[in-house]
């Protein structure tokens, strides 16, 4: 027991320990940050890094447009994948194998390779430097793992759950909308979720498509701190910490639907 | 209520015949079980009459309507699941009266209905729990009572009781047949248990490989099965076989078995001499150290005292015997007796094709 706990709490502290050092280091005043040395926690604390970036910077800026394409991604996902991996799992139907393949072929490739051919589709579209651009991609590259997901989700559910509905009276829709969806709220939850923080930390695309301060995402904006001859740390580290925030929020609304065991009692005990 | 009619019916999933055309006429408020062993095609065959499976050939009526292109929710049937498929996350009233609620009935008519069924069925505290929170056995009157409630034409179960213990599958087997009794309902029952078949049926119907194999009222069938496969799979300690040819002399024909045996064939038999059959004779029709002329040696090999009654294994040449007695025999291992078959219980079949002769 002790060894378990020993080990785990071992574990989280490596884990979180950068997290510690973010916070330390956006409290910590500029003057002090080279001058103390290595400290577990400055002799001064201060908020002018929070002010900085929340009253003068763009931050707020990037924040809103990262909300607006994460949320947005992760909700276009969630349905296209819900949809995709109930077909999955519910029906056969020619090229059925070929379509699950290709979808995970695209999981397969680094995403480096496409991005020139993808600017290149863009550029025409009119799709770069906006947010729309930025979430037919994000859409494009996360619905694939997801649709798999939600697939695991619906087979979780025994088929004569549904069958079950569709002799008491309901259409297969009906049986979706009554039945299934309310087994896979958990699963939903998860999706969306994973969607959000993979959109909202997403770098490489955002640095390519956008270049306008107006609809730059924040981990573009997060680089703008750093300025062409200094680093600013403290104001950096402020964003960082603000940027956690959604995530976090995200996590403790979905993390009631992540419960586990609503299924449980469905079939035989 | 309503009749059933199954047509030549067919069903393949790709290349691999699951039915090759099952005819079957049931008649409204009969109860008949559908008994195969495992993989048979009895599900498939439910399912179909449930609408959950496509049909590829022949027709299905339920009362004079032909379901074929009908979606299982306007068939006016119910099933009942093996594994139960409770909505997990409804209450037993809910369950019970998500039908009703689906068919726009008003609120105070799905609460008297379930009232009813719940009561009948013994539920009436368990109204607000969850599944989840109800043990396997009342699960199964949830789903019982789920079925009952909306009053279909047609009762469909798919091995209703399988997922119970053995004492409560006894008592629900009890239950469901005096609320067939009580309800008049049709019901096709699905089961790979032939105690089941046997007690529940007004008809049983033996499938194998895709293949109806008699159907016939349960005593009909133990009595008189019409192959070697429902022989062997109806009764319980199984009918004994023995290969042999048939051959004969002045007092009749017998079976000729290897080790100079010679087992005596009734006169009223189609099995004429020089046919290679198979003898069956069910272990209760064998009387032990019977002095008859048609009795046959062998040697005593296990004895099994249930308490009610005696198995008694002996070889017969080469071939191992169980015999069945309410008396207690007093038999040691390897005493010899003699074994006689009750000639009018006697069962030939044709040794390739199995049909009794
Ligand atoms: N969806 C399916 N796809 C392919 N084969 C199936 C499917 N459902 C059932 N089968 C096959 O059909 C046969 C009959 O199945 P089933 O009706 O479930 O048997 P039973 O209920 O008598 O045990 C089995 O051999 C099974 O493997
Ligand atoms: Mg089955």
């Amino acid at each position: 027991m002790v060894g378990h706990y020993g080990a785990l709490a071992l574990y989280v502290l490596f884990a979180l320990f950068p997290l510690y050092w973010l916070l330390k280091i956006s409290v910590t005043p500029n003057s002090l940050l080279y001058t103390e040395g290595i400290t577990m926690w400055p002799s001064v604390t201060t908020w002018e890094n929070y002010r900085f970036v929340l009253l003068q910077s763009d931050f707020p800026a990037f924040f809103k447009n990262s909300v607006i394409v994460s949320l947005g991604t992760a909700a276009i996902v969630t349905v296209l994948a819900a949809a995709t991996g109930y077909a999955f799992s519910r029906f056969q139907f020619t090229g059925k194998t070929l379509v699950m393949f290709v979808l995970l072929l695209t999981q397969m490739f680094p995403l480096v390779m496409l991005i020139a051919p993808i600017f290149r589709l863009m550029v025409p579209l009119g799709l770069t430097d906006n947010l729309t651009g930025l979430i037919v991609v994000y859409v494009a590259f996360n619905t694939p793992f997801a649709a798999f997901l939600m697939q695991s989700f619906f087979d979780g559910i025994p088929r004569e759950l549904e069958e079950a509905a569709m002799i008491d009276g309901c259409t297969r829709l009906t049986a979706l909308r009554r039945v299934i969806l309310p087994l896979t709220l958990p699963g939903m939850g998860a999706t969306l979720g994973f969607v959000f923080t993979a959109a909202w930390s997403e770098l490489l695309f955002a640095l390519m498509l956008i270049n306008s301060t107006d609809a730059m995402t924040f981990p573009v904006g997060l680089l703008t701190f750093v300025s062409k001859f200094s680093v600013d740390f403290g104001q950096m580290m402020a964003a960082g910490v603000l940027a956690l925030v959604p995530a976090c929020l995200f996590f403790a609304f979905i993390q009631r639907y992540l419960i586990q065991g609503l299924t449980a009692g469905a079939v035989k005990g | 209520m309503a009749a059933v009619s199954i047509d030549r019916v067919h069903k393949s999933y790709g290349s691999v015949g699951v039915l090759h055309g099952v005819s079957l006429e049931i008649d409204d408020g009969e109860f008949v079980v559908l008994v195969g062993p495992s993989g048979c095609g009895k599900s498939t065959l439910l399912r179909m009459i449930a609408g959950l499976e496509a049909i590829n050939a022949g027709d299905i009526r339920i009362g004079d309507r032909v379901v074929n292109n009908v979606a299982p929710k306007d068939r006016d049937i119910a099933m009942v699941f093996q594994n139960y498929a409770l909505y997990p996350h409804m209450s037993v009233s809910s369950n019970m009266g998500f039908s009703m609620e689906l068919r726009r009935f008003a609120k105070s008519m799905i609460d008297s209905a379930v009232g009813r069924a719940a009561a009948t069925l013994g539920l009436g505290e368990l109204l607000q729990r969850r599944p989840r929170e109800l043990s396997g056995g009342q699960r199964q009157r949830v789903a019982m009572g789920r079925a009952i409630v909306r009053q279909p034409q047609v009762f469909l179960f798919d091995e209703p009781l399988s997922n119970l213990d053995a004492k409560l599958r006894v008592q629900m087997r009890t239950e469901i047949k005096a609320l067939h009794q009580e309800l008049k309902t049709t019901a096709v029952y699905v089961t790979h248990d032939q105690v089941e078949a046997m007690t529940m049926a007004d008809r049983i119907v033996v499938m194998h490989g895709g293949i109806m194999q008699q159907v016939g009222p349960p005593l009909e069938v133990y009595d008189r099965p019409a192959n070697k496969f429902v022989a062997g799979f109806i009764g319980s300690p199984a009918m004994n076989f023995f290969d042999g040819v048939v051959a004969a002399n002045g007092a009749g024909r017998y079976v000729a078995m290897g080790g100079d045996v010679r087992l005596p064939i009734p006169d009223n038999s189609r099995a004429e001499v020089g046919r290679r059959v198979t003898y069956g004779v069910r272990p209760e029709s064998i009387r032990i150290d019977a002095d008859d002329a048609g009795s046959v040696p062998a040697s005593v090999e296990v004895i099994e005292p249930t308490g009610l009654s005696t198995l008694v294994y002996s070889k017969v040449a080469d071939a191992l015997v169980c015999t069945f007695t309410m008396e207690r025999p007093d038999l040691e291992r390897g005493q010899p007796i003699r074994l006689a078959p009750d000639l009018a219980r006697v069962h030939v079949f044709d040794a390739d094709s199995g049909e009794r002769l």
